[in-house]
């Protein structure tokens, strides 16, 4: 052990200063406040205060930062969408992610493994075609690729998997990656504390004031604070928020649940994807499988795990790679995704004035965090929605005009 | 959830079972402005409660409605559409 370490084994004086400052109150106003504290409130208080300058904000979380589903995907990043929204937004996504660590000056494990889609059905390849042209066409690097490829690729996987699904070929995104997902919440919670922001955790959210169609403040466990701007970021807890405002909207919330296996040495380099047997999975950096499914079937507004889980996912997961039957799964866990139903996000400008959503972000809000912290504080900043997310607006519904993204979804739900 | 009583088939386990959503009165299409119509097909009641839903016992095709509390996973009772139909509506 180095003698410096020991140094301060002996002082009192801690040598790392804590990554986030500690407010002890609440201020009575703020000039914005954002719900939730997980990756993309504190994305959105992290552009507010450096690209924007507002920094007199509070982000109020409930529980503790990046503990809610930040803390709980399966850590994919890519941006091989299927509407031309879609892959115009995420890609700004990637863009930011490729750059982040040394933004933050904080290691997010950013690692560029390759995302193949696996198509086992005539109908999943004709998506897969589908999506690598309108992928290309905004200059997005994807394509189709066969059966040879994905062995070469990924030399450990049965090509008939067990004989009853057969893989005809994949849709190949060579950017596809995976990151440390807290580190992402610490390194813009970092960022944002550092330039001003105040970070009050374990603070929760009673109601929000609206007079004559405007947000006036917030009523928190700990007081009330005044503020014409509130930012709803609350993933699962979406409609509970939404509910104080009056506002209605498509949402509906359903688990999603994951779970890891015992660590093994490096073998599983691309990150798979299967929509016909309901799996992603990728090889974490400390060798474990990080595995997800399919949503569970009905709404419920709980973290619970189950074995139906485990033993759906592990089966399948013994159809493709039938060597890992002696393998244990040490971990499982859920997350509460809030569904809309085209699959993509509703983000912007509501109809109350200073309430601004970023919201369903049911089963894919992990890739997004960074642009969508970067749209919303501009959106917030200007008052006016970003470019990038006009096609995800709330009054889409109204219109009948919805952005369908299903199709681009990693597992049919 | 584990099990799932079907008033026809009684106590069955639950991936016998296939989830319909929420029980909404539909308003008459004919004469529902657009607006309303959007409200009626996109818009839920989302936040947790104690909610009536549509669920199908699957190996015999029967639906039927479940009060559930969504929060807890809770189910307080099971029954047919005929209660709601005779009565002209629920919530």
């Amino acid at each position: 052990m180095p003698w410096r370490l020991l140094r301060f084994a002996l002082s009192k004086k801690h040598p790392e200063p804590r990554m986030f400052a500690q407010p002890d109150k609440l201020k009575t106003s703020y000039d914005a406040v954002i719900i939730g504290g997980g990756g993309h409130g504190l994305a959105a208080a992290y552009y507010l205060a450096r690209d924007h300058g507002m920094t007199n904000i509070a982000v109020l979380e409930k529980g503790y930062i990046g503990g809610g589903n930040t803390g709980r995907n399966t850590t994919i990043i890519r941006s091989n969408y299927l509407t031309p929204e879609g892959v115009k937004f995420y890609d700004a996504s990637l863009d930011l992610w490729k750059d982040l660590s040394q933004d933050f000056d904080l290691n997010l494990f950013y690692s560029t493994r390759g995302h193949y889609t696996l198509a086992h059905t005539d109908a999943a390849m004709r998506t897969m075609r589908w999506r690598a042209e309108v992928n290309k066409h905004y200059g997005i690097d994807s394509e189709v690729v066969g059966p040879e490829e994905i062995r070469r690729a990924s030399p450990q996987i049965d090509l008939s998997c067990g004989g009853h699904s057969p893989i005809l070929g994949a849709l190949y995104h060579a950017p596809g990656a995976v990151a440390r997902h807290d580190a992402v919440a610490w390194g813009y919670g970092r960022g944002a504390s550092m330039r001003g922001v105040e970070i009050h955790q374990q603070t929760q959210v009673m109601g929000i004031d609206v007079q004559g169609g405007k947000v006036c403040g917030v009523h928190t466990d700990k007081g009330y604070i005044s503020t014409p701007k509130v930012l709803c970021a609350v993933a699962g807890s979406t409609p509970r928020i939404t509910d104080m405002v009056g506002l209605r909207t498509p949402i509906y919330i359903h688990p999603l649940q994951a779970m890891v296996s015992e660590p093994m040495k490096p073998w599983l380099d691309p990150i798979l994807v299967s929509g016909s047997l309901h799996i992603y999975v990728s090889q974490s950096a400390r060798g474990e499988l990080v595995m997800g499914a399919s949503l569970d079937p009905y709404e419920l507004h709980s973290t619970r795990s189950t074995l139906d889980f485990v033993e759906g996912l592990s089966a399948h997961m013994l159809d493709m790679f039938p060597f890992l039957s002696h393998v244990k799964v040490v971990r499982q866990w859920a997350g509460m995704a809030d569904m809309t139903p085209d699959f993509a996000p509703i983000m912007g400008k509501t109809p109350v004035e200073g309430f601004y959503l970023d919201a369903g972000w049911g089963t894919w809000g992990f890739k997004a965090t960074p642009i969508s912290g970067k749209t919303m504080a501009y959106t917030l900043a200007n008052d006016r929605n970003h470019e990038l997310i006009e096609g995800f607006s709330l009054s889409r519904f109204a219109r009948y005009a919805l952005t369908g993204e299903k199709g681009a979804a990693s597992v049919g739900h | 959830m584990k099990i799932l009583t079907c008033p026809i088939n009684g106590t069955r386990p639950i991936s016998e079972f296939i989830y319909g959503g929420e029980y909404r009165a539909m308003p008459d299409p004919q004469v529902v402005s657009d607006e309303a119509w959007a409200d009626y097909v996109f818009n839920r009641n989302g936040a947790p409660g104690i909610k009536l839903e549509w669920w199908c016992h699957a190996s015999s095709t029967t639906w039927f409605i479940v009060e559930r509390d969504t929060a807890r996973d809770r189910v307080v009772r099971s029954f047919l559409f005929d209660e709601i139909r005779y009565q002209g509506g629920a919530k």
